[in-house]
């Protein structure tokens, strides 16, 4: 094998990458691949060596190599994990095995299909619904830095899917919103500016919502930016409650909900 | 869901690319004219868009003690005069309501104490301006964007589609041929007016900030099809990146008190006429516009000085000087550069609240690009650009930190409004024509590349040559003979591309296909890149020549405009806007 | 009101890998959740017996007899270390339900969990205190 760069590369390393091909009508199966060992390599140098240098089939997304476009989602060993920060030296000299993300689609090898978070998305109304209509040109709503802590940390999800990977619960239902979807609705309740809550409660407080979760915790576990999903839905579980209860309260009267955590 | 004219899909405006100026100007449809629909094709998933990687901010003017002019000075020296005064004077009025917007749609900006939005300074400024969401700014407004921009029902995403040609007919571009990633099926998609979102192409380079995607396939499109690239000779060095990876070690982390060290821990900059060293602990450091707040051209010209000296370290991946940010402390890190102290401990193993942070230039961004008016129209009637692939120009010679994310802004929402017009006039579509044109580009696509036992070159080796020629030959500082050495080799590797053999033949999520079809845009990008610069013997901004070391103003205060032909390139000039600024000297560090 | 999509690509010939039946054996993390929801069963059968003796309050023989009976005194050996390891692994997952802010800081997880524990030992030690003193006056 062809290991120019560097000093070193008398060490190698296998990986054994999961290949699924529709086009040529293969059962999917796992191909073995051997690559130099650097101890700053991620996987993701790796799979791109072998994209480069043994196999120009292998297929797989990546794109910003700093974990923050949230395209390299991969089982690593049966962790999800972004491969851009995934570091070789983690597992070296043992073999990596690296697959697909559990619970989706496979459409070729490595790569998902992801449309359906997107779908999510949109029904949990992820955008900004303002609490009082201001025009831009009164300047921006005012937000205190103490305000901004309450939601920031749901802000940080980069979409990566890893959460769902980890979540059996969506694994036995698709239909899950699933815990990045849940939070980046939580993180929108939670803002001062958004008044929205109602609006979103329908389908955040669904069957199909919130209350699927039986609490596993490991989408927060593998979350490489501490969003915390799992407790963002626990804590929109103690809001819908809260307001189940002022709802039998006061029937009529509409309660504003979930701004009040 | 989606259109269901099986032979030509279509929509009002179409916009290509995903990233910060193709959401802004899709949402800019969406909100002020939901009759109209709007396509949007993006190669990789919207919100994965490279806009995602910028940390450190967006500038506009908010502090009273700010003003326009301020901002429009900063902007046009910054750029070494070759900005258009007319577009930067447009652009830093539109900046704030721009972020304002932002603001509007959620983006969780940085606050003071008491709810107001929080700025931070960035090189090259007077006052600060920089608007910031702690140094995941780009992170923040791209996803703020995209999550804003899902709720319009007349928008129809192409999410991974890969636009390969514009197809133009009556003279007017009226649409591109995309790839499905997805089918493998090229398509046509109609547009009665275009706009070209697609960003950079630091990808022509090997040692760079930019993500996998920037490979400059908008420029290469529109060069194509007869459009000119300006200022392309402008390739923007970031003085802070990490060796090896390249990865960005954010402008803000300077903006917050940071200083650079050469090997003997002295504060080099101070040998380079920006400035003097004021002790870190001082209340005035850090000094604006002056030492390590200095542009980016300065900062990295005066490492390259410096490695000649022989005062930077050596490591595996070249050398480098240190980046101290230690006296900052950890509490102010923690809430003001956190992705900065996450980066380093990954990727360098090393945590910068108690160790140094091994930094050396990196390319970071392009000046130039698609050659656009202040609508963003281009030469081409009905193809409008905006963001990092077009060049309007506000960032001349050299761009200031935190003007891009504001650009990609103010210029996507003017190419919105200026395709809706355009679309207004011109409300049809040539769909069996284009439709036509797209089954060839089909052909042609399968023919070049899916023809086994045809080539003996791999993608790779084309990629690592060519990115090996632009660094040898058109880096920091460059000469008549590394420049024409590497025309040259760009004009052999463009040989070499005929003969290109992809070992994947099939349909189903080609990325051996797309990496074939990027690489023949940053081999168009390059050729660009290295004439514009062999043609323009002067030093200004960015383009630093070693063999004709001042800036020459009766000749070259001038925007270069590169066209296609069947050889070289045929490089032509036009003026430069100057309204209120006549060319002065850059003056950083003395009063 | 949502974006439409262009997208052309159908479900059919992508790969859908089934669920295995033992996933739960597939991550240690995963077997400690399945056994916090069995311990469930137990706690909830603890209840179930807690109702019966309630029932008999006012036989004290009756009351006597099935306490002591072989079946409840397995019974309540086999519920402690569950309802323990049931109430442990709850306890540590309340910092993520409760989140009490102080200005732009969240107070610490230990402090919420370990308040917790705090009311569990208090709770328990007059339980004890209650049914040591009680149990001799009658
Ligand atoms: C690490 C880093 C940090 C930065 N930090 C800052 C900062 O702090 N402040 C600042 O002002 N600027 C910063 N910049 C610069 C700024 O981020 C970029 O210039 C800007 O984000 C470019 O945005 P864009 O919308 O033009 O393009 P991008 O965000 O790159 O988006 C391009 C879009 O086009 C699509 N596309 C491309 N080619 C095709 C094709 N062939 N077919 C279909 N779709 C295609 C892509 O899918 C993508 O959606 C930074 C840049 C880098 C690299
Ligand atoms: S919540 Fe975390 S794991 Fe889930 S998608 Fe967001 S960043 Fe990824
Ligand atoms: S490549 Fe962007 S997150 Fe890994």
């Amino acid at each position: 094998m062809a290991a120019s760069e560097s000093q070193t590369a008398t060490e190698t390393m296998k990986l054994e990458v999961f290949r699924f091909l529709p086009d040529e009508g293969e059962l999917p199966n796992f191909q073995t691949y051997e690559v130099p060992y650097r101890d700053d390599w991620v996987v993701l140098d790796a799979l791109n060596y072998i994209k480069d240098e043994i196999d120009g089939t292998l297929s797989y997304r990546w794109s910003c190599r700093m974990g923050v476009c949230g395209s390299c989602g991969m089982m690593v060993n049966g962790e999800p994990k972004l491969t851009c920060s995934a570091f070789l030296r983690d597992y070296y000299p043992n073999q990596i095995k690296v697959e697909p993300l559990n619970y989706f689609p496979v459409i070729r090898d490595l790569i998902i299909n992801m449309d359906q978070f997107i779908d999510k998305l949109g029904e949990v109304k992820t955008w900004l619904i303002p609490a009082e209509e201001k025009s831009v040109d009164e300047g921006e709503y005012l937000q205190t830095p103490a305000q901004l802590a309450k939601y920031k940390q749901y802000t940080m999800c980069i979409n990566c899917m890893l959460c769902y990977s980890a979540c059996p619960v969506f694994g036995q239902h698709p239909d899950f919103l699933g815990p990045a979807a849940i939070a980046l609705g939580q993180r929108y309740n939670l803002d001062s500016r958004d008044g929205g809550a109602d609006e979103r409660a329908d389908v955040l407080f669904s069957n199909e919502g919130i209350w699927e979760c039986t609490f596993v915790g490991e989408c927060s576990e593998v979350c490489p930016k501490n969003v915390d999903p799992a407790g963002a839905i626990q804590m929109a579980k103690v809001t819908a409650t809260n307001d189940w209860f002022k709802g039998l309260l006061m029937p009529k009267g509409k309660k504003k909900s979930g701004g009040d955590q | 869901m989606g259109s269901s004219d099986s032979t030509c899909l279509s929509h009002d405006i179409l916009i290509v690319g995903g990233g910060g100026a193709g959401l802004r100007a899709a949402i800019a449809i969406g909100e002020e004219n939901p009759d109209l629909t709007v396509g949007v094709i993006s190669k990789i998933y919207p919100m994965r868009s490279h806009t995602v990687s910028a940390e450190g901010g967006a500038a506009a003017v908010i502090q009273s003690s700010d003003s326009h002019d301020h901002h429009c000075y900063d902007t046009i020296s910054g750029a070494d005069w070759l900005a258009d005064q007319d577009a930067v004077e447009t652009f830093v009025e539109e900046a704030p309501r721009e972020l304002l917007q932002l603001e509007h749609w959620g983006c969780p900006w940085s606050r003071n104490p008491d709810g107001t939005v929080a700025v931070r300074p960035f090189g090259g400024m007077k006052i600060e301006r920089t608007w910031y969401a702690s140094d995941k700014t780009g992170f923040h407004m791209l996803h703020s964007l995209f999550q804003t921009a899902i709720q319009y029902d007349n928008v129809t995403r192409y999410d991974e589609w890969f636009a390969t040609k514009l197809l133009i007919e009556d003279g007017r571009c009226q649409g591109v041929a995309a790839v499905e990633l997805g089918t493998g099926q090229v398509r046509a998609i109609g547009g009665k007016g275009v706009i070209m979102t697609t960003g950079g192409a630091g990808r022509i380079f090997p040692f760079t900030t930019n993500a996998a995607v920037k490979t400059g396939d908008g420029m290469a499109l529109a060069y194509r099809a007869g459009v000119a690239l300006k200022d392309m000779e402008f390739v923007q060095y970031h003085p802070t990146g990490l060796p090896g990876t390249g990865i960005l070690i954010t402008e803000a982390s300077r903006g917050e008190g940071g200083v650079l060290l050469n090997k003997n821990g002295e504060r080099y900059l101070a040998n380079y006429d920006l400035g003097e060293a004021v002790d870190v602990n001082d209340e005035r450091h850090p000094v604006k516009r002056t030492m390590e707040l200095g542009p980016r051209d300065r900062l990295s010209q005066a490492f390259e000085l410096e490695r000649q000296k022989g005062n930077t370290l050596q490591g595996e991946y070249g050398d480098y000087v240190h980046l101290d940010l230690r006296h900052i402390g950890e509490k102010k890190i923690n809430k003001k550069l956190p992705f900065v102290r996450e980066l380093c401990q990954n990727y360098v193993g090393i945590d910068p609240v108690h160790e140094l942070i091994p930094v050396r230039p990196v390319i970071h961004y392009m000046m130039g690009g698609i050659d656009t008016d202040l609508q963003a129209a281009t030469s081409l009637p009905g193809l409008f650009a905006a963001g990092e692939c077009a060049c309007v120009s506000i960032n001349g010679a050299n761009r200031l930190g935190s003007n891009s994310l504001t650009e990609l802004l103010v210029f996507g929402a003017r190419a919105a409004r200026s395709a809706v017009r355009f679309a207004e006039q011109n409300s049809t579509i040539n769909k069996q024509a284009i439709t036509a044109q797209a089954t060839q580009e089909q052909t042609r696509i399968r023919e070049q590349f899916f023809q086994p036992g045809k080539g003996t070159e791999t993608i790779a080796s084309i990629r690592v040559d060519l990115n090996r020629a632009l660094e040898q030959g058109a880096g920091i500082y460059r000469t008549e003979e590394s420049l024409q050495t590497a025309c040259d080799q760009v004009r052999e590797l463009k040989e070499r591309y005929k003969s290109v053999e992809l070992a994947d033949h099939s349909l189903t999520f080609n990325t051996e296909l797309i990496a074939v079809l990027e690489l023949g845009s940053l081999l168009d990008v390059a050729e660009a890149v290295t004439h514009s610069a062999l043609q323009r013997r002067e030093s200004r901004g960015s383009h630093q020549r070693s063999d004709h070391a001042e800036r020459d103003d009766e000749q070259f205060l001038k925007h270069s405009l590169a066209y296609q032909t069947d050889g070289n390139p045929r490089i032509e000039y036009s003026d430069v806007s100057i309204t209120r600024w006549p060319p002065g000297d850059r003056v950083y560090g003395s009063k | 009101m949502t974006n439409r999509t262009g997208n052309t690509t159908t479900t059919e010939r992508q790969l859908i890998r089934k669920m295995p039946a033992n996933w739960w054996l597939k991550k240690p993390a995963y077997l400690r959740y399945m056994i916090r929801e069995m311990t469930c069963l137990f706690v909830g059968g603890y209840a179930m017996f807690l109702l019966m003796l309630a029932a008999r309050l006012d036989k004290p023989e009756a009351f006597a007899d099935l306490l002591a009976s072989p079946l409840a005194i397995a019974l309540q050996w086999i519920a402690l270390p569950m309802a323990i390891y049931h109430s442990v692994t709850w306890f540590n997952l309340t910092p993520k339900v409760l989140v009490i802010w102080r200005g732009e800081d969240k107070l610490p997880g230990f402090l919420i969990a370990g308040a917790h524990y705090a009311g569990w030992l208090a709770v328990s030690a007059g339980l004890i205190y209650f049914a040591m003193s009680g149990g001799t006056d009658g």
